[in-house]
């Protein structure tokens, strides 16, 4: 042999492949400001639109007059729902099956809801106009409270359905009820209850939160009218879904919607569904022969697009006296504000909530979700968690260290007890999920023992005892959590978005010199795709990652996909990549048998060629078999290399992770600092861990925001009082806590590369666990459950109710 | 509405245009001089995503009035590059250290974490920490936004780029 042939090693690691920290291909034009969001698009003769809104939490709409609107010089025209209803757009359907209002139509439900929409030569015009609406209003009651909407005189939000029993889940009990879903088995999680020797019972609520990118939500809306095409580029998530819900609503055909995904400035949920903004564009666009283009502003973006979460869970834990679990019990009253407008796979109203009973081998359980109506911005995504997975983990975490207490047991040593072992992977909960794989005893082993879990209970002990005698006005806190995602939708059986089966896809194209280009259905919004897919496909057929052009969000060009989100893109179009380069591998290896003159059976991979079995040194590289391909085939084999897989997968993944979070608190001011947070994740095969770790820094920090300070408030009046950076916190370079990482590896079975998925585990077990922590820090004073969010005005509230304060 | 004349230079170029009093720098640089790297995140000073140089300070260019900028010499992200194209280590220092995701608040960042190193040569981490507290970003957790802008220091300082054991 030639001993300049590098080895098999060498050449692996010029592939860039999977486990490699490869540089991002997406940072060449971020770092420069060359990146192509889309407020950087400009189209000739391109209009401006801004929306007039409701100053009113719920009113009835007396009259509209947009004569001075119209006036202004550089005002081309203004909508109205009147307007909107001679094209039938006044109302468009949402992902959950309601309907929604694009513009008021009669009255207003929530405070900043879109009234009319001014479009105009350029952005300051359209926002002057937009004040000049006038615009006559009758307040009616407000209700902001879920826990009252189905209260007998509930001021009654939606007079459209007011005698609809019947909704998109079921029947209806009252006229703010949206649907109940259960899930579990009633009777055996009541006989449980009833046998228990401990139970705890805890009305954990989630609050109200924004996912807050730092693009908020825009579009720019081209109808070309000559052809009867709609060209639209927006910041979506989920383009094919955009662009087949346009037709239905529009009924513009299909084929004549072009939706572009450009750059993404960060999504978390908050775009991945329909807006008004995107519809009043459209119709604008219509109207005026024009592109016009729609940027909604920070304040809109918290009040009116997206809020998360919002969940009020009375939970209850059933357990035996030497703290075993026995059943779990949920009811939760679900805000869906004034439209059910939930981002949620569509059988499942409260998305997968019943993933509730965590990592641990609950025998029996129950959960029932009522979903209501309230005069609050609708929405319902799911900020940067797979469809209320972050809910339900906060609410098992909290609920399972209030058990631990109650027991006199370490919140560890109960978890560790309850865990579900190795052994009994693949598990089937009590819910019917089937858990694909996992280790959790070795993983949260792995986290104690890093932390050196006992001394700081030791040095816990040590501080409570100082505190008490006065010495010292700071608690210490150590806040556990051990989370199980469910991931990757999803399974045709289970989910479908409006019918649609929630597959994804992938499209690879090798060309004749050996590089090549992979279409998808995901759309990255800083997830690094354009790096990450490109090692599969380098791992899988053995060209360089740096050969791979992967482009996403183009609906023209891409295979039909569901989008990104509830980090579906690894465990599902990450699936169709390595399926697709499994086609193209197995073509390869037929040119490579038919040039090598032996038969297929006869070959063997080897990084990035096939080789005849014995005789390494005859053989062919996937570049040269690229070329051939294209000019020497075996006869009657189709010219070309290329495939395109659509993966239905057959199950959901199941990332998972043991944190564990040091806090000390200041009794008298409520600063909580955090000393120290680990995070040891779990997610299946690694593709990328440079972009692994990136992603749980920036996880843990939305949790570190979420635990510590985020609500998007309503008062009585339904007044949004938080949709500013001035009053919604988001955290900066300084607050953010150092982070500290690990991991530990369990493929998952049924993923062709045994990945899973992992940006949003950071938040799923983040939050609890910083919960954990600065609830842990007051417990030894007598105290249970103190809600988020931990800021210091809440938790100095929470040390003067236990006393403290003289 | 009547227009005022204004002059600058920006990134090394002199500029001269017509604005209404009320345009804002971001506005006009983003739109009359189509420099999109610079981004509005939220037009109240908070966000920092469309930071520019100006003048020797960092400004949020959202809450800067154009023609107050008249006669100013502005750097924004398309500027720090050099001519022949090479990175400025601050950028490469984003790159290697894997401090961008979205790729949104990294214009800012970086000419903001620029006049951060042009004031203090060699910041510690609480430095770097403060001194880009103006910037908000909401994929990274700024951890490696730090190692990045240390990075940067180091290389400009000739030295070699030693991670802090974690």
């Amino acid at each position: 042999m030639n001993d300049q042939t590098p080895t098999s090693t060498e050449r692996a690691e010029k592939l860039q492949g999977m486990g490699c920290k490869r540089k991002r291909v997406e940072d060449i034009r971020f770092v420069q400001g060359k990146g192509n969001y889309v407020d950087d698009l400009k189209l000739p003769g391109m209009l401006y639109g801004d929306f007039t809104r409701s100053p009113h939490g719920h009113a009835r709409i007396k009259k509209i007059d947009t004569t001075k609107a119209a006036a202004v010089p550089g005002v081309v025209a203004v909508l109205t729902a009147e307007t909107l209803k001679t094209v039938n757009l006044a109302w468009m359907p949402t992902l959950a099956g309601d309907v929604q209002m694009v513009l008021a139509d009669g009255k207003v439900l929530y405070q900043n809801q879109e009234v009319a929409f001014v479009i105009a030569e350029d952005r300051y015009v359209a926002a002057d106009a937009a004040d000049l609406v006038e615009v006559e209003y009758e307040a009616l009651p407000v209700n902001v409270d879920p826990l009252k909407a189905m209260a007998a005189d509930a001021p009654m939000i939606r007079e459209d359905i007011k005698d609809k029993t019947e909704g998109a889940h079921g029947k209806r009990k009252h006229y703010n009820h949206v649907f109940n879903w259960q899930a579990g088995d009633q009777a055996a999680t009541d006989a449980a209850f009833a046998k228990a020797d401990v139970t705890i019972k805890e009305l954990i609520v989630y609050p109200r939160v924004h996912p807050c990118p730092l693009e908020t939500c825009q579009c720019v809306a081209s109808f070309d009218k000559i052809k009867g095409e709609l060209t639209l580029w927006g910041t979506f998530q989920a383009p094919h879904v955009i662009r087949t819900v346009g037709s239905l609503i529009s009924k513009i055909p299909e084929h004549k919607i072009h939706v572009i995904a450009p750059d993404i400035g960060g999504g978390f949920g908050n775009k991945v569904g329909a807006y008004s903004g995107y519809i009043c564009a459209i119709v604008a666009s219509i109207v005026t022969g024009r592109p016009v283009k729609w940027v909604e502003d920070r304040i809109e973006n918290l009040s009116t697009t997206a809020f998360a979460r919002d969940f009020h869970m009375e939970t209850e834990i059933a357990c035996t006296k030497d703290g075993k679990v026995t059943a779990l019990r949920c009811y939760t009253i679900a805000d869906h504000g004034a439209f059910d407008a939930c981002a949620n796979a569509t059988k499942w109203p409260a998305g997968l909530f019943s993933i509730i009973t965590g990592s641990y081998d609950f025998p029996a359980a129950h959960v029932s979700v009522d979903g209501v109506y309230t005069n609050k911005a609708p929405g319902g995504v799911a900020y940067r968690c797979s469809f209320r997975v972050t809910e339900a983990a906060y609410c098992i975490e909290r609920a399972m260290d209030i058990m631990a207490q109650k027991l006199g047991m370490d919140p560890a040593e109960f978890r560790m007890k309850n865990l579900i072992r190795r052994e009994q992977f693949p598990y089937t909960s009590a819910m019917g999920w089937e858990y694909d794989s996992g280790d959790y005893h070795t993983a949260m082993t792995k986290a104690m023992e890093t932390v050196k879990y006992q001394e700081l209970r030791a040095e816990q002990k040590a501080k409570q005892e100082a505190f008490k005698r006065g010495e010292t006005r700071e608690v210490m806190g150590i806040g556990v959590a051990f989370f199980t995602e469910i991931v990757g939708a999803g399974p045709s059986r289970a989910c479908d978005i409006l019918g649609i089966a929630m597959f994804d896809s992938a499209e690879i194209r090798i060309h004749p010199t050996g590089t090549g280009i992979c279409r998808l259905g995901t759309k990255s919004q800083g997830q690094g795709h354009e790096t990450t897919y490109a090692q599969i496909i380098a791992t899988e057929i053995g060209l360089p990652a740096d050969n791979i052009t992967v482009e996403e969000g183009n609906t023209d060009t891409a295979p039909y996909g569901l989008g990104t989100y509830g980090s579906r893109s690894t465990p599902v179009s990450g699936a169709a990549t390595a399926m697709a380069c499994r086609k193209i591998k197995a073509k390869a290896q037929m040119i490579a048998a038919y040039m090598l003159e032996v038969h297929d059976d006869d070959l063997e991979w080897d990084v990035d060629r096939f080789r005849v079995k014995g005789n390494p040194e005859r053989f062919k590289t996937m570049t040269e078999l690229a070329w051939a391909a294209y000019h020497q085939v075996p006869p009657g084999m189709e010219p070309g290399l290329e495939a395109v897989n659509y993966y239905d997968p057959p199950n959901f993944t199941y990332p998972f992770g043991a944190y564990i979070c040091v806090v000390d608190v200041d009794v008298d001011t409520g600063v909580t600092k955090v000393r120290r947070f680990y995070a040891l994740d779990d997610c299946g095969t690694r593709i990328n861990p440079m972009i692994i770790e990136g992603q749980i820094h920036g996880g843990l920090t939305e949790a570190f925001g979420i635990a510590m300070g985020q609500e998007i408030h309503y008062d009585d009046e339904g007044n949004v009082t938080t949709a500013s950076f001035m009053d919604y916190f988001l955290p900066t370079a300084v607050e953010t806590p150092k982070w500290e990482t690990d991991w530990t590896t369990t493929p998952s079975p049924h993923h062709p590369i045994g990945a899973k998925g992992v940006g949003e585990s950071p938040n799923v077990g983040g939050v609890p666990c910083f919960a954990n922590a600065v609830n842990d820090a007051f417990k030894f004073l007598g105290s249970t459950h103190i809600a988020m969010p931990h800021d210091h005005w809440r938790t100095w509230m929470a040390a003067d109710k236990l006393g403290l304060h003289g | 509405m009547a227009k005022s004349q204004i002059a600058m230079t920006v990134n090394g170029k002199a500029v001269e245009a017509l604005v209404e009093p009320r345009t804002l720098l971001i506005h006009f640089l983003r739109e009359q001089l189509n420099l999109t790297g610079p981004h509005i995140g939220c037009e109240t000073s908070h966000c920092g995503a469309c930071t520019v140089d100006l003048d020797g300070k960092s400004v949020k260019s959202c809450t800067v009035f154009a023609v107050q900028a008249n006669g100013g010499d502005i750097r924004t992200i398309e500027g720090m590059a050099a001519a022949d194209g090479t990175l400025h280590a601050l950028q490469e220092g984003f790159r290697e250290m894997h401090g961008l995701q979205c790729g949104f608040c990294t214009p800012g960042m970086i000419v903001r974490a620029y006049r951060l190193l042009e004031e203090n040569k060699n910041p510690t981490e609480e430095e770097i920490r403060l001194g880009i507290s103006g910037n908000l970003c909401r994929c990274t957790g700024y951890q490696n936004i730090v190692k990045a802008i240390q990075y940067a220091a180091a290389k400009l300082g000739g030295v070699p780029f030693q991670e802090a054991a974690e």
